[in-house]
């Protein structure tokens, strides 16, 4: 490293603490320690990304499970139907908030990770599917979960159709925007229209489901409950990657000029996709519902939206497996961290900041990672 | 022969610029039809025109005597007028055989139930349609690659891909956009005798290239178009026999058509 | 009471400007929404805030001549954010110039949440209280009832969309910046390093952002680490409204947004104040993707 080079970086990071400082007061100390463990996370984040070894290893587990998937399906099934029976109640109601947001996860996948489209007020969908289920149930009784459930998806569905008509004719982050001004909208109204929703209170006792005589109320119960949701979402939205619908789909997010002079109609695939992920939002915000008991507008905020796409993100953009695994380290990884709780949305974010710059295609990477490594045997043989 | 693509007087301005002023042509079936003319003469912005990607802003556009004028690129493609880009656009990220099947979808039949149910009917039209993608892909030579990503080929294999790609619709009229640029001499003559085959397909060709031995090796007959107008047309010999051609070519530089 | 939420409307409108300002500038530059500028806005609150207390700990001198202190709260907080616009723009946007769409975006999402973090574990989670210092005296004139802070708030908005005006069109980097917005090839081609344009175009916008977190902090006496979503939002919606990426367009819609909200919030109902922005946000974007003095089509983008 030259000496200007030095000085140069010795600058960049001094200006760096400079600007920090005013609000360190007496925890000046805490400044390099703060610097020290976000450059470390950085350079591991580079690290993992590079690595010959780990690269290596990574594209290996995902040949393997491409190549045995149904070994692979039953297994993680196994475990996960399994996994109540050695956890303590709390850790089922981790593990069953982990099924939920995996769901939404998959559910903001299609239209972000598929379709390319970014959706910032995602939890609006989620919102609209919990209250519809609180108001059908519990507010007003007018019927029971089994008839409020698939309500509350193509409740979320209308809203998703309604915003989407207009607002998908916009690009990018316009797009975004729109749709985060949806999701602030919804919780404005949540708390504001009292005599419908509960206002700010919210709804309370949503009463778990029950069929015949049997009632899903356990934490066990209404795990297994949830995952057999996750499971079908799972597979609908893998049938779907893999049809015309899916690849019509990554074609619009690829190139959407060429996919519209190859004879799709870009505007209905992007509605598609949309209306699918605000119903799969909508089931899952049943759940949500029924699961907690009681729902109130501060479970749907800005935030929340940022957490879903972050899942989405971290598990890698367009990956159906990897929606639901950054759902579980995202949930589960923090529960391990409490002593660090104050920061680890500090960390969070850093970690967001450092994976875009140094790991932008997340942790599993897309398919592609499997194709690369045919390519690259073809090429071998060739 | 009868006309099957037909443009009335169509002008393009992008905010005042006159990019393609009062162009009427004439597409006669079955025909392998070339327009050349100097770079920014306004050929791709003709074929951006016909097929909707940027709408004319006068004139009328027919297809098998159907107006087609301002409908979107889709209805275009679904109607039988495939195009090929200049700059490429495959989709990078899927392999060939579904870039090829992207292409299929106007001819896929299957609903959203029978997808998500996985039906026998789903499982039938799939096959088809990736029949039809493997054939298309070996009628360019293109077979051996087909799980490959896009993203992986060579320049010229990317070419082929996105006339492959164009075929995948069926269409009846095929615009190809400098399909052998950047391609060497043996690329060119597997091209050529390509664009034969098609034609032979019944599908009529219309082209942009500026490559003059493919250019008067293969067409039937030749539009020129210089600063957005039309300025000739007629068979190979006549055009290269033009003055006015000679004169746009000479005044605009490099590709004079010598050859 | 028209003429009172008029008053009351153009007082926020004028900072909702302020920051809207620094949304358009990025904007016309690189073509990229900065997601995390909302943020530094708040981060100016909090450094005026902190500025604010230290006046009991100054030499008398300064007690004496509040103007000039607060003169002086006004540049170190606006200067330390324009640190703060520069090292976002290094740290979260120059890596990925040329990464697709989404992922400058999440990477200012990151830095937002990270800001949003910073400050509350070191300031604190709960509303934080603005020392009374100037200007709390209330004059009523014509039945419109108005403080000298309200006025001076009013005024320094102007004057500082008026030291932008002449930044941009008078000043070496200003026109390199008007240039590189119209046309970036063509300006690096003429000698223009759009890297210091880009680098100085963050750095003003998060000067005037900061500018207008003080004043809100001195408006409304409180302040917290939640402020810069909303207050981010507000100011892009007043953006976008203007017609995003040009720059007198986000004058006009802080004012226009300031004022709607003012009268919706008087006329009609105080709880659905924040709902105005986002109709008003959706709307325009839907109907006029361009803004009201927006020029090309900006759908495309």
């Amino acid at each position: 490293m030259s000496g200007r080079r030095l000085t140069h970086d010795l600058f960049f990071y001094l200006g760096m603490l400079l600007i920090f400082l005013p609000f360190m007061g007496g925890k000046v100390a805490y400044l390099p320690v703060v610097f020290a463990a976000v450059w470390g996370l950085g350079r591991f984040v580079r690290f993992a990304g590079e690595n010959r070894g780990i690269v290596r290893f990574r594209e290996g587990v995902v040949t393997a499970v491409a190549e045995r998937q149904r070994l692979a399906i039953a297994l993680i099934l196994a475990v996960a139907v399994g996994l109540p029976f050695v956890s303590s109640n709390y850790l089922i109601e981790v593990l069953t908030s982990a099924l939920l947001y995996a769901i939404l996860a998959s559910a903001l996948n299609i239209t972000v990770g598929l379709t390319g489209v970014l959706v910032l007020g995602f939890i609006g969908f989620y919102a609209v599917g919990a209250y519809t289920t609180g108001i059908l149930t519990a507010k007003f009784a007018l019927c029971n979960f089994w008839v409020a459930l698939p309500l509350s998806g193509l409740a979320a569905m209308l809203c998703g159709i309604l915003l989407g008509i207009p607002a998908l004719r916009l690009k990018g982050d316009y797009l975004a925007v729109v749709t985060l001004g949806f999701g602030e909208i919804v919780r404005i109204f949540l708390t504001n229209l009292d005599r419908l929703t509960g206002g700010p209170n919210g709804i309370l006792g949503i009463k778990r489901p029950s069929l015949g005589p049997f009632t899903i109320d356990q934490p066990r119960e209404f795990y297994w409950f949830a995952l057999a949701v996750l499971a079908l979402v799972v597979l609908a939205v893998a049938r779907l990657v893999n049809s015309r619908y899916g690849r019509a789909w990554i074609a619009i997010r690829e190139n959407e000029m060429a996919a519209a002079a190859l004879g799709i109609d870009v505007f209905r695939k992007h509605l598609l996709s949309f209306s699918l992920s605000a119903f799969f939002a909508g089931i899952a915000g049943s759940l949500f519902a029924v699961k907690q008991g009681f729902i109130s507008p501060d479970s749907f905020t800005f935030y929340e939206s940022v957490l879903v796409l972050c899942m989405v993100v971290l598990g890698g953009i367009g990956n159906v497996t990897g929606a639901v695994t950054g759902a579980f380290l995202l949930i589960v990884l923090p529960e391990f961290l409490r002593e660090f709780a104050m920061y680890r949305m500090l960390v969070f974010g850093a970690v967001m900041v450092a994976f875009m710059v140094f790991r932008p295609h997340g942790l599993l990477g897309s398919r592609l990672i499997a194709r690369e490594a045919v390519d690259r045997e073809d090429a071998g043989a060739a | 022969m009868s006309d099957i693509l037909t443009t009335d007087n169509i002008s393009v301005a992008f905010g005042g610029v006159s990019a393609l002023s009062g162009v009427s042509v004439e597409v006669r079936e079955g025909e392998i039809l070339s327009i050349i003319g100097p770079n920014g003469a306004g050929k791709t912005t003709f074929f951006n025109a016909v097929t909707g990607t940027f709408p004319p802003s006068a004139g009328r556009v027919f297809l098998e005597g159907k107006e087609i004028t301002g409908k979107k690129p889709h209805e275009v493609a679904r109607l039988g007028l495939a195009r090929s880009f200049q700059n490429l656009k495959p989709f990078a990220e899927m392999t060939l055989l579904e870039n090829v099947l992207i292409g299929r979808e106007s001819h896929a039949v299957t609903g959203m139930l029978a997808t998500l149910l996985r039906t026998r009917a789903f499982a039938a039209d799939e096959e088809r349609q990736q029949q039809k993608a493997r054939e298309l892909l070996a009628f360019v030579g293109l077979e051996r690659r087909q799980e490959s990503l896009a993203r992986n080929l060579t320049y010229g294999e990317r070419k082929m891909l996105e006339i492959a790609r164009a075929l995948a619709l069926e269409p009846r009229v095929l615009l190809l956009d400098e399909p052998v640029a950047g391609m060497n001499p043996t690329e060119t003559g597997f091209v050529m005798e390509l664009v034969r085959k098609i034609r032979t397909q019944g599908i009529t060709v219309v082209m942009i290239e500026h490559d003059m031995r493919m250019v008067m090796g293969i067409s039937d007959r030749i539009y020129v178009l210089d600063h957005g107008e039309l300025i000739a047309s007629g068979l190979p010999h006549e055009v290269r026999a033009n003055h006015r051609v000679i004169e746009a070519y000479l005044g605009g530089g490099k590709h004079a058509p010598t050859h | 009471m028209f003429l009172q939420h008029l008053l009351n409307g153009i007082t926020i409108g004028g900072s909702y400007a302020l920051i809207a300002l620094g949304y358009t500038l990025v904007y016309g530059v690189l073509k990229l929404i900065n997601f995390a500028h909302g943020e530094i806005y708040m981060i100016g609150a909090y450094l005026g805030f902190i500025l604010v207390s230290l006046l009991p700990a100054l030499p008398p001198f300064f007690q004496g001549h509040l103007l000039f202190f607060l003169l002086i709260v006004f540049l170190v907080a606006a200067g330390l954010c324009a640190l703060y616009g520069f090292y976002l723009e290094k740290v979260c946007y120059r890596p990925l110039r040329q990464a697709p769409k989404l992922t400058p975006l999440i990477s200012a999402l990151g830095a937002s949440i990270f800001f949003q973090n910073f400050v509350m574990l070191t300031m604190g989670a709960k509303d934080r209280i603005f020392p009374q210092t100037v200007g709390m005296t209330t004059y009523t004139v014509a039945g419109v009832t108005g403080t000298p802070l309200q006025l001076a708030i009013i005024l320094s908005s102007v004057f500082l969309m008026a030291l932008l005006w002449w930044f941009i069109n008078r000043t070496r980097l200003g026109v390199a910046i008007k240039a590189t917005s119209t046309d970036p090839l063509m300006a690096s081609l003429l000698g223009i390093n759009v890297d210091t344009v880009i680098s100085v175009t963050f750095m003003a916008g998060s000067f005037l952002a900061a500018c207008a977190g003080v004043m809100i902090g001195l408006y409304y006496g409180t302040i917290n680490f939640t402020l810069g979503y909303l207050g981010g939002i507000k100011a892009f919606t007043a953006a976008v409204l203007g017609g995003i990426g040009n720059v007198p367009g986000a004058m006009v819609g802080g004012f226009l947004l300031g004022i709607i909200e003012a009268l919706g919030a008087g006329y009609f109902s105080a709880e659905y104040k924040d709902v105005y922005a986002f109709f008003i946000l959706i709307a325009v974007l839907v109907l006029r993707p361009a803004g009201l003095l927006g020029k090309g089509v900006h759908e495309r983008a």
